[in-house]
C-alpha cells in the first residue's frame, strides 16, 4: 500500500523526521506511537502533502506511485485520507455540500459518473449509520460550532463517505470520552477490509483497545526505533517512553 | 510563489464573459453636456413641458455642485464633455410587440441569458430591457395589467401615467441630493417604473436588465416603485456592459416608495464591466439608491450583489418614517484586480419600533480596495428603534484592501444599536482541509467563499441566487478567490 524510505522532513528549517523508514501492506493496521515532539503529526501531515513542511531526502511510493510528486487534493484522489488532529471549521458551507464536493471531484479525477443529489443524499445516509450521525448534521456548517467529540466522529464520517485506500489517524482519541471513542472505534473497525490500510497515531495506548493494530511503531526523533505486535502497546503504556528511549541510549553507546 | 498564489494569479487573467458589443445603427446626440442638450434629450423622448422644467432646474443646480471627494477610492478626473448623453438603438417607431424588435436586440439579450420571448419563459419573470438610453421591451406587460399593476419603461411612464411620476419622481432622492443624482435628474434616458396597487401581491417577479453597449456614453437611467399600502413586489436588476479601454459613467437613481404594510424587496446583481487586470477601462458606478417606509409598518428590503464596476459608489438606504418599519440590507461586493468599491447603505430611523438589519460581506482580492460605509441615524423620537449590523471582509492574497467606515448618529435613548465587524483572510487551513478531501484550490476557494456569503445569498430569490453563485465563481476566477 504504502512505502516510506528513509524520509527527511523538516519545518522552518527544523529538522523533524530523520530518515523515517516504514511499509504498510494492504489490509494492515498500523500504530504509530511516540512522545511529543517525535515526529508523530509531522509523519502525518507531509503524507497528506502540506506546504509548509519541506522534504529533505527519501521517497514515499503509494499505490506504486510517487506520493511526494503529488499535490494534496490528487494524494486524496488516490485514496489517501487523513483525520485531522484539529479540524478546520467552514463557516457557511453545510457538510453535505462540502462532502457532495468532494466525493464528485474524486468520482471525475477517477472517471466515474457525478453522483446527482437524491443519490448522495441515499449513500451518505448510509454512511451516517456508521458513526451514529444525526439528521440533523447534514445541514450544519462543517465543524462549526462542533464539539471537540463531533469534530472528530465528523473526521470517522467523512472517512467512511470517502472510502480511502489508506486511513491516516492523527491523534483521533485525543478529547474524546469513552462513548465517543467507542463510536470511532466501531466505525474504523467496520471498514477494515483486505483492500484498506490505515496508520493510527496516537499518544495513549487506550484506543489501541478497541482498534487492535497488527503492527506497533515507536517514534522517537523522527524516526522508528521501535516495531513489534499490540503487546508493544501495553509495555509502552506501562514503563513510558523513557525506556525505549534509554534502550536506544544503551544501543548507540 | 505558493501554488495558491499562482491559481490567484491564473484566474485573474480570466477573462470578462459579458464583453461584446452589438453592431447596431445607433442615434446619438453631439457630444458634451449643456442646457441645449438637455433639451434635445426631452425633445428626442417627446416629454410634456414640466418634465423638462424639472430637468432644467436639475442641471442648472447640479452646476453649482462639485464632485464628492469622501469616497475612499481613488478616480482620474472625469470630463463630463467628452461625453454622449444619448444614444438608442435606431428604430423608427416604437415597437408594439416583441416581434417588432429589431432581432439583434433581441439577440444581445438572449446572448447574455435574458430571454425575452414570453412563451419560452419558465420562470416568469417580467423583464424590462433597458440597453443605452432607452427601454427595448417590456414582458408579461398584459399578464400584469390584469392585476392593476403597471410595469413599463420610466418614458413611457412620463407619456401614460405623468399624475404618479409627478407625484412621486424625486420625492425620495430629490435632485439637490447630490451631484451624481443632480446629472441623473438632468439627463436621465430611460428606467423602470413600477406601480403596485393597494392590496395586490404582484403574481411574479418584476427585472430590469441594463445593458450599456455605445463607446463613449453614460447610462443615466431612473427607476421608480411605488408600492401602495399592502401590496408587495419583488424586484430584480441586472446589468453588463462592453469590455472598452476608457471609463464609462453610470450614474442611476432608484426610488422606492412602501405605504402602510406594504413590501418592497429590491435585489441587485451588479456586474457592470470591472476594467482589464491592469486597472484599464471599466466603469464607473455611481448611482443614488434610495427607499421610504411612508407609513406603518411597511418594509423595504435590498440585496445587493456587487462583482463589477470599476469604481463602485453606492449606499442603498432606507428611510423609516412609518411606526414598525423595517429597513434591510444584505450585500456581497467583491473586488479583484485593480477594482475600488466604497457601499454600504444608511438607514435613517423617523418612527417608533423601527428595526433596521444590516449584513455587509466584502471580498476583496488582487490589488483592489473594498470600503463598506454605512450610517445608522436614529431621531429623536424613534422610541425602541433597533439596528443590528454585521459587517465582514474578506482578504483573497496580500496586495489588497478591506476597509470599514461605520457612522452611528443615536439621538434617542431607547434605541438599541449592535455593531459586530470581522476581517479574516481565507485561510490556507481551510483550503488544504479541502484538498485533503480530494476539492481542488479553485473549488475550494469557491466554496468557502459561498460559505461566506450564505447568509445574503438566501435573501436572493433562488434563479438569482444561483446566478450569483456562479458569477462570484467567475468573478474569482484569477482572484483566489
Amino acid at each position: 500500500m504504502i512505502t516510506i524510505k528513509d524520509l527527511h522532513a523538516s519545518v522552518e528549517g527544523n529538522q523533524i523526521l530523520n530518515g523515517l523508514t516504514l511499509e504498510v501492506k494492504p489490509g494492515e493496521v498500523h500504530a504509530i506511537m511516540g512522545p511529543n515532539g517525535s515526529g508523530k503529526s509531522t509523519l502525518a501531515n507531509v503524507l497528506a502533502g502540506r506546504e509548509d513542511y519541506e522534504i529533505d531526502g527519501g521517497e514515499v511510493t503509494f499505490n506504486g506511485q510517487d506520493l511526494l510528486e503529488m499535490g494534496p487534493e490528487d494524494r486524496a484522489r488516490e485514496g489517501l485520507f487523513l483525520a485531522f488532529q484539529y479540524p478546520v471549521e467552514i463557516p457557511g458551507v453545510s457538510n453535505v455540500n462540502f462532502l457532495k464536493t468532494a466525493v464528485n471531484e474524486i468520482r471525475e479525477y477517477r472517471g466515474e459518473e457525478k453522483m446527482d443529489a437524491m443519490e448522495f443524499l441515499a449513500y451518505i445516509r448510509e454512511k451516517m449509520k456508521l458513526v451514529e450521525m444525526d439528521e440533523k448534521f447534514l445541514s450544519r456548517s462543517v465543524n462549526e460550532g462542533f464539539s471537540g467529540g463531533e469534530k472528530k466522529r465528523n473526521e470517522i464520517f467523512q472517512m467512511a463517505v470517502l472510502e480511502p485506500k489508506l486511513a491516516v489517524m492523527d491523534e483521533t482519541d485525543s478529547g474524546l470520552d469513552i462513548d465517543a471513542l467507542k463510536i470511532v472505534a466501531n466505525g474504523v473497525n467496520k471498514m477494515r477490509g483486505q483492500d484498506r490500510s490505515f496508520i493510527v497515531i496516537t499518544h495513549y495506548q487506550r484506543l489501541l483497545n478497541y482498534i487492535v493494530p497488527d503492527v506497533v511503531h515507536v517514534l522517537v526523533d523522527g524516526k522508528i526505533v521501535e516495531s513489534g505486535d499490540k503487546d508493544l502497546a501495553l509495555r509502552l503504556e506501562a514503563q513510558g517512553y523513557d525506556w525505549v528511549k534509554g534502550e536506544q541510549a544503551a544501543a548507540t553507546v | 510563489m505558493s501554488s495558491e498564489q499562482q491559481i490567484i494569479e491564473s484566474r485573474i487573467k480570466s477573462e470578462y464573459k459579458w464583453g461584446f458589443t452589438t453592431d447596431i445603427d445607433m442615434e446619438t446626440i453631439p457630444k458634451g453636456l449643456n442646457e441645449d442638450i438637455v433639451r434635445l434629450i426631452s425633445a428626442k423622448k417627446n416629454e410634456p413641458e414640466w418634465m423638462l422644467e424639472w430637468r432644467l432646474k436639475a442641471f442648472r443646480h447640479w452646476l453649482t455642485m462639485t464632485e464628492p471627494r469622501w469616497p475612499n477610492v481613488d478616480i482620474a478626473p472625469i470630463d463630463y464633455q467628452d461625453a454622449y448623453y444619448y444614444a438608442a438603438p435606431k428604430q423608427t417607431e416604437a415597437p408594439k410587440s416583441l416581434d417588432e424588435v429589431d432581432p439583434k436586440l433581441l439577440e444581445t439579450f438572449e446572448k447574455l441569458g435574458i430571454s425575452l420571448e414570453e412563451q419560452k419563459r419558465l420562470t416568469g419573470v417580467a423583464v424590462d430591457a433597458v440597453m443605452d438610453s432607452v427601454s427595448v421591451a417590456t414582458t408579461f406587460k398584459d399578464e400584469l395589467a390584469k392585476h392593476g399593476i403597471i410595469f413599463c419603461s420610466f418614458s413611457e411612464a412620463v407619456q401614460d401615467h405623468p399624475e404618479l411620476i409627478k407625484k412621486y419622481m424625486g420625492t425620495v432622492v430629490p435632485y439637490t441630493d447630490n451631484f451624481f443624482a443632480a446629472l441623473n435628474s438632468a439627463v436621465f434616458t430611460d428606467g423602470s417604473f413600477c406601480y403596485i396597487p393597494k392590496g395586490v401581491r404582484c403574481p411574479m417577479e418584476l427585472s430590469t436588465y441594463f445593458r450599456i453597449n455605445a463607446a463613449n456614453t453614460g447610462q443615466f437611467e431612473r427607476t421608480l416603485i411605488v408600492a401602495e399600502p399592502g401590496s408587495y413586489v419583488s424586484y430584480l436588476e441586472g446589468c453588463t456592459a462592453p469590455m472598452r479601454d476608457e471609463n464609462q459613467l453610470h450614474a442611476a437613481v432608484v426610488e422606492l416608495i412602501a405605504d402602510r404594510d406594504a413590501e418592497i424587496k429590491y435585489s441587485t446583481v451588479q456586474n457592470w464591466y470591472p476594467g482589464d487586470e491592469n486597472g484599464k477601462g471599466g466603469i464607473y458606478n455611481f448611482v443614488t439608491k434610495r427607499g421610504i417606509c411612508l407609513d406603518d409598518n411597511a418594509k423595504i428590503s435590498w440585496t445587493q450583489v456587487e462583482t463589477g464596476s470599476a469604481i463602485t459608489w453606492k449606499y442603498p438606504s432606507v428611510i423609516l418614517k412609518g411606526d414598525n418599519s423595517v429597513g434591510e440590507f444584505y450585500s456581497v461586493a467583491l473586488t479583484n484586480n485593480y477594482q475600488q468599491a466604497d457601499t454600504g447603505t444608511k438607514m435613517i430611523h423617523v418612527g417608533k419600533n423601527t428595526k433596521s438589519t444590516i449584513i455587509s460581506k466584502g471580498i476583496s482580492a488582487g490589488k483592489s480596495h473594498n470600503s463598506y460605509r454605512g450610517l445608522v441615524k436614529i431621531h429623536k423620537g424613534a422610541h425602541n428603534a433597533r439596528n443590528f449590523s454585521q459587517c465582514d471582509s474578506l482578504l483573497i492574497g496580500d496586495r489588497c484592501g478591506a476597509h470599514t467606515f461605520p457612522y452611528l448618529e443615536i439621538e434617542d435613548k431607547t434605541a438599541k444599536v449592535e455593531h459586530e465587524a470581522t476581517t479574516s483572510k481565507i485561510g490556507e487551513d481551510q483550503i488544504f482541509y479541502c484538498n485533503q478531501r480530494g476539492i481542488g484550490t479553485e473549488d475550494a476557494i469557491g466554496i468557502i467563499v459561498n460559505g461566506y456569503c450564505k447568509e445574503v445569498f438566501k435573501e436572493l430569490p433562488m434563479e438569482f441566487a444561483v446566478e450569483a453563485q456562479k458569477l462570484l465563481a467567475i468573478s474569482l476566477e484569477g482572484s483566489v478567490g
